[in-house]
């Protein structure tokens, strides 16, 4: 009798082992990610408070950014008792965590979408933001994401790319900025500079690498542009099947690239975008098409010697093309979260917009983080938005003061990832073999991937 | 003992079962089910029927990546089983330093497979960059690239089931053989591959298999690339679930036939490997 007992007491014992066990992982899967505080913690304790005041849930894309977010998630909590969890998902893994994430019963409260498209996908989860105080202090109501007449997102970072160059390099080859003001230029310029490249001891262009880490420079940013010209030419914003007119265009930019670069083009399918960055920090190219966001990466060649261009196509009116200026991150609010939830993320998100803390951690730098970090480096659309001291926004800001036409981030109507990735696929093996039939390979990818991709999201 | 063994084993048996249903049955049903519905979270699930497996057998990249898988699981069966048993041939002999040997060859099997993609690719291109071309531009590059890659891999791990087989052939029918003066060829073929046919059965169903399932390996190193040319199954099913918008169900539709696919030919494996089997 008593060996039965042992025997029941210690398969209990191991049963009951096994689920605390599970209960443990569970926890601390939540907050993985999530900074000091844990969501057992508030379980237990604070239940009663969080059903009244509700918690945030953030689920942030900004790996860069993940310190500073788990730092005002702190502060937000001390000033408000408001649990405010933070998350980030991995670089480039951000639509698979949503997946998983929005299946939990904690699934988060603040997401972001990337534009129309993600949209499409998430619509349902989307809470209309109108009329709360986070989109009252957007400065421009274009950086809201309209469906219909719902606000489903808020822009919360502005962003602009071209083709960042070696001033001093370029100089050394023999021009200024002053020479480059359109496609003929540019290519006059690039192609000059591969003759002489023997003698200069650097080449035009950093490699235009078509590895993961680096493609969507091209099938996505570079593919902007034609876009961007063809829907002015048509006045739309988007369309359900794409005529290609510039697409000339884009074969010949890509042309200029590929063959006045540091690399033989047979070779780009594995050229990575540390290659690049490498490439241009250390002097050996004197273009690099990049955005405001790389600042930190390219800053040691010290800020005298840094430039942008517009990326010139030879496009009606460039002379006038500024750099292309937009957003891709769009905060959302769960709209399937309990009414608490979706209150205290609102609140969240203004305080965000006003905070005098928060303003500046989102916009400063150097030491902007109350602990003395640097803060997050971005340009907010918001009326708040301070000064920045990112030299490539700066430059960014006085396109726009010139009167030079920023070209809009079009990109976000391509119709799926996987147009995206055929797209630069076709642009791979054309690059290695330059042939007419290869460029079609890409013009189908564009033109006629376009329309089959908006018929099976459609379907 | 095992009176009571007898008495409580739905004791013992209940972890491991509720684990196992936890862990395999429930996400196994519910992954059959979503593979008939429209979703974006598993939660709000829409049947919509058939339509998904429609749209999947429709989809052109995933019977040419049934293709590809077949060949390279064909082309690597026969390697890695061959190339193993070869090794495990030699390192039974009575050569010196063969425990190094057998450390050093099963030791790629110990590196995941991401990093071997990305490692192979780096030594790949360097090669290839001298003849002007580079792994993601030619289909036939990737695919043997590969097959290189899968055999390095797998080879050390077969090799060990392979030498245990080696070992448990009972001396005394060899040394019968060698005094009737059975040839050392005829001493392989009469006697030594019949009495290993249960390690040759487990090596080429986990060889077919692993090539069926493989994943990692071929995002890392080509990536489906060049236009989807050098795409698996596993990794067509991948991009199908994350690459556009509503495509989950289809993607889950096809992982479903991929599932049915790799069981009925495992099954018919071992069926034909087993009946090849000799009693001791």
């Amino acid at each position: 009798m008593k060996k039965k007992f042992a025997v029941l007491g210690l398969a209990t014992a191991m049963m009951l082992s096994m689920f605390t066990g599970c209960s443990d992982s569970d926890g601390g899967q939540t907050v993985s990610d999530g900074g000091d505080k844990t969501s057992e913690a508030t379980d237990d304790g604070a239940s009663k408070d969080s059903g009244e005041k509700g918690s945030v849930y953030y689920l942030n894309f900004k790996p860069e950014a993940d310190a500073q977010w788990q730092e005002l998630a702190e502060i937000y909590t001390e000033e408000t008792g408001v649990e405010v969890t933070v998350v980030t998902a991995a670089s480039g893994q951000y639509e698979t965590t949503l997946k998983s994430e929005m299946g939990k019963s904690d699934a988060p409260t603040l997401f972001q979408v990337n534009g129309p498209v993600g949209l499409a996908s998430w619509t349902d989860y989307c809470a209309d933001l109108s009329g709360t105080e986070v989109y009252n202090q957007l400065s421009s109501e274009d950086f809201a994401l309209k469906d219909g007449d719902k606000v489903a997102g808020i822009g919360y970072v502005i962003e602009s790319y071209g083709i960042i160059y070696n001033k001093k390099l370029l100089s050394e080859a023999g021009y200024s900025e002053a020479d480059i003001t359109n496609f003929a230029d540019l290519k006059k310029v690039a192609e000059d500079i591969t003759a002489r490249s023997a003698e200069l001891g650097f080449s035009a262009f950093t490699s235009a690498g078509m590895d993961g880490s680096s493609d969507w420079r091209f099938k996505t940013h570079l593919a902007n542009l034609p876009i961007y010209y063809e829907y002015k030419a048509d006045g739309i914003n988007n369309t359900d099947a794409i005529k290609g007119s510039y697409l000339d265009n884009y074969r010949q930019i890509w042309d200029l690239y590929v063959n006045n670069s540091t690399t033989d083009p047979k070779q780009l399918s594995v050229k990575t975008g540390d290659d690049a960055v490498a490439e241009f920090v250390m002097g050996k190219g004197v273009f690099y098409q990049n955005g405001t966001w790389a600042y930190s990466d390219v800053k040691e060649i010290g800020d005298e010697n840094l430039g942008m261009l517009p990326i010139y196509i030879g496009g009606e009116g460039e002379e006038n093309q500024g750099l292309c200026t937009g957003t891709e991150n769009y905060w959302c609010v769960n709209a399937k979260a309990s009414e608490a939830d979706i209150k205290a993320t609102q609140d969240f998100m203004a305080w965000l917009a006003t905070n005098e803390v928060a303003v500046k951690a989102m916009c400063g730098s150097t030491g902007a983080m109350p602990s003395g970090a640097d803060g997050m480096g971005f340009v907010t659309p918001f009326k708040s938005v301070l000064e920045s001291d990112n030299l490539l926004v700066n430059i960014a800001s006085k396109y726009v003061a010139d009167g030079k036409t920023p070209v809009s981030w079009n990109f976000t109507t391509m119709p799926s990832e996987n147009w995206k990735n055929e797209v630069g696929s076709a642009l791979t093996v054309y690059a290695a073999d330059q042939t007419d039939a290869n460029w079609d390979l890409v013009k189908a990818a564009f033109v006629d991937g376009w329309a089959s991709e908006v018929a099976a999201a459609q379907n | 003992m095992e009176k009571s063994i007898k008495r409580y084993w739905p004791v013992f048996v209940l972890p491991t079962m509720v684990a196992f249903v936890i862990g395999f049955i429930v996400p196994f049903v519910e992954g059959i089910y979503l593979s008939f519905c429209e979703f974006t979270t598993i939660k709000d699930a829409e049947f919509v029927g058939v339509k998904n497996y429609i749209a999947a057998f429709q989809d052109a990249n995933f019977l040419g990546a049934f293709k590809f898988t077949t060949v390279f699981a064909i082309v690597t069966l026969i390697f890695v089983n061959v190339l193993a048993f070869l090794v495990a041939l030699a390192l039974t002999q009575n050569l010196k330093g063969k425990d190094i040997f057998r450390t050093v060859f099963f030791m790629p099997n110990l590196i995941g497979g991401i990093v071997l993609g990305y490692v192979w690719q780096l030594i790949f291109d360097a090669i290839f960059q001298k003849f002007d071309t580079a792994l993601k531009l030619d289909e036939t590059l990737g695919f043997w690239g590969l097959v290189i890659l899968v055999c390095w891999q797998q080879v050390g791990y077969m090799m060990i089931i392979y030498i245990a087989g080696l070992q448990a052939i009972p001396v005394d029918i060899m040394e019968a053989a060698m005094i009737d003066g059975a040839t050392k060829t005829q001493r392989l073929f009469k006697i030594t591959i019949p009495n290993m046919m249960p390690a040759i059965t487990i090596c080429t169903f986990l060889t077919i298999t692993n090539s069926f399932k493989l994943f990692d390996q071929n995002l890392a190193l080509t990536g489906g690339e060049p236009l989807h040319k050098t795409e698996m199954v596993a990794l067509n099913i991948y991009d199908t679930f994350y690459g556009r918008v509503g495509f989950e169900g289809i993607g889950q539709a096809k992982a479903v036939v991929f599932f049915i696919v790799v069981v009925a030919i495992g099954l018919l494996q071992l069926k034909v490997t087993q009946e090849k089997e000799v009693q001791q």
